[in-house]
This record gives C-alpha cells, structure tokens and sequence, in this order.
C-alpha cells in the first residue's frame, strides 16, 4: 500500500504529468495530440509522460484507428482515498447492486 | 438518481437514491441475511436491537474484510441503524453508525444511508499536504463515484 501511494505520489508529483492527469479527469478520452496542444511540451515528452502515467495504474490507452485515445483510470488513485472517499465509491456500488436485487425481487 | 454529499457534519457521508419499489420490498432486502448477502456482503445479520453480527468480504491491504456491526436500531419499513466497525485497533479502524432511513416518494421510496463517524485525516495525512492536492480533489470527487465496487479497501 505505501510503495503504491509513493509510485502515485512520485508520479503526479511532476506538474506537466499532474496537469495531463487532470485533464484526462476531466474529459472522456483525449488523443496525445489534443493532449499536446496547450500542455507547453513536445509529443514526445507527452508520450513519455502518459508511459509513466499508465505504469502507475493511472491512465489506460485504447488504439482507434491511427490515434491512441488515452483515459484517466480514476480507480488508480484509491491508495490516495481516505475512507469516505472509498465508502462513497463502495455505497454507490452497493447501492447499484440492491437496485439490481429489487428489479429480481417478488414484490 | 444519486446524490452524494458530506452534509451537515465532516464525519458523515450520505448516499441517497429514489428506487421504484415500495418501502417494504426495499426493508427486506436491507434486513434479510440472504438479501443482504446478494447486494452488500455475506453475513449473520438479523434485524434484532443488540444483535452482533458480521459482514465478511474479501481481505484486501489494510482491512481483513471483516466489519464488525451491532444492531442498534429497528424500526419497520422506516428506519435501521447498526455499527459498522473496522479493524480491532480504533486509532486506525473504522467505529461508525449506519443509518438507513426509507421514505416513500411518488412512486417508490427515497433510500437514504448515513454512514456517520469519520475522523478525517484517520488514514492518510499525506492528502491535501503535497503537490497541491486540494486542487484535485473536486474532480476526486467526482470520480470516487466510478470507483470499482469490489470493496472499500481496494
């Protein structure tokens, strides 16, 4: 648990990569050229940073066509998460699964 | 629908949602063991004030998949309460009261869980402390929601 929250924190703690985290939070899917433009640094650079981003679990990449579309693995951060945070995540889960139950349920 | 919020005190979260059932259906899926088991954890739950129980889930880092509960509160089809403690050690478990509380809505019942007795800062001083933390946490906010349901430890 500690080496996973020190690999998140060694790797949100460099800016441009924090700042491309957040903006893949933000957004649904982004390619690393809409992720270059307004990041301040070279695709290259770019690319490497989300190499770093996807080993610690953070973003995941799916190839469309020519282009790589990159997401935020939102769940990555959960060695970050103080408990309410997780308890919220794991209520709404639960919460889906009792609406499931209900829909199998006699009245 | 969803509503999140940590209203009213630091220490409480609170998950609300309209189901399209009535209040009875829904108090026999919160208060029958083998319901309970289908959409929350398995159990020897029974819905007796002072009744000790468990929840048991998959040990996972940091938490043995045990929760510790205690029924505290039996009220047909309004109002349940019980424990839900964590870890033997109180400086580092959980020692908190979840409430459910059933309100019939035009068609179905507003189901309201308070899981109240968070100490913030409990787990990881490490939040909001480095890198401009605070910052993010709204999006975390957000995108705790989507979190994987396997378990609060994960």
């Amino acid at each position: 648990m500690h080496a996973a929250s020190d690999l998140l924190f060694r790797t949100l703690g460099d800016p441009t990569r924090r700042a491309l985290f957040e903006r893949l939070a933000r957004a649904e899917t982004l390619t690393v050229h809409a992720l270059t433009e307004r990041s301040g640094v070279s695709q290259p650079a770019v690319s490497k940073h989300l190499g770093v981003l996807r080993r610690a679990g953070l973003v995941e990449a799916r190839p469309a066509g020519r282009e790589t579309h990159y997401r935020a693995r939102p769940q990555g951060l959960a060695p970050l998460l103080g408990w309410m945070e997780r308890y919220a995540a794991f209520w709404e889960g639960r919460f889906d699964a009792l609406e499931d139950l209900l829909k199998r349920m006699d009245q | 629908m969803t509503d999140i919020a940590a209203e009213a005190a630091l220490d409480t979260l609170v998950v609300e949602r309209d189901l399209p059932h009535p209040p009875e259906k829904i108090w026999r899926a919160l208060t029958n063991s083998a319901l309970i088991a289908d959409w929350l954890m398995p159990n020897d739950f029974a819905p007796e004030p002072g009744r000790k129980f468990a929840f048991r889930a998959q040990p996972m880092p940091q938490w043995d998949g045990v929760v510790d509960g205690e029924v505290l509160e039996v009220e047909p089809p309004v109002r349940l309460a019980y424990r839900w403690d964590t870890g033997a050690d109180p400086a580092s478990g959980l020692r908190t009261i979840v409430t459910f509380t059933l309100t019939p809505v035009a068609g179905g019942t507003r189901v309201r869980m308070e899981q109240a007795g968070f100490r913030p800062g409990q787990e990881f001083n490490l939040k909001g402390a480095r890198f401009g933390w605070e910052r993010m946490l709204g999006d975390l906010e957000r995108v705790a929601g989507t979190l994987a349901d396997g378990g609060p430890g994960q």
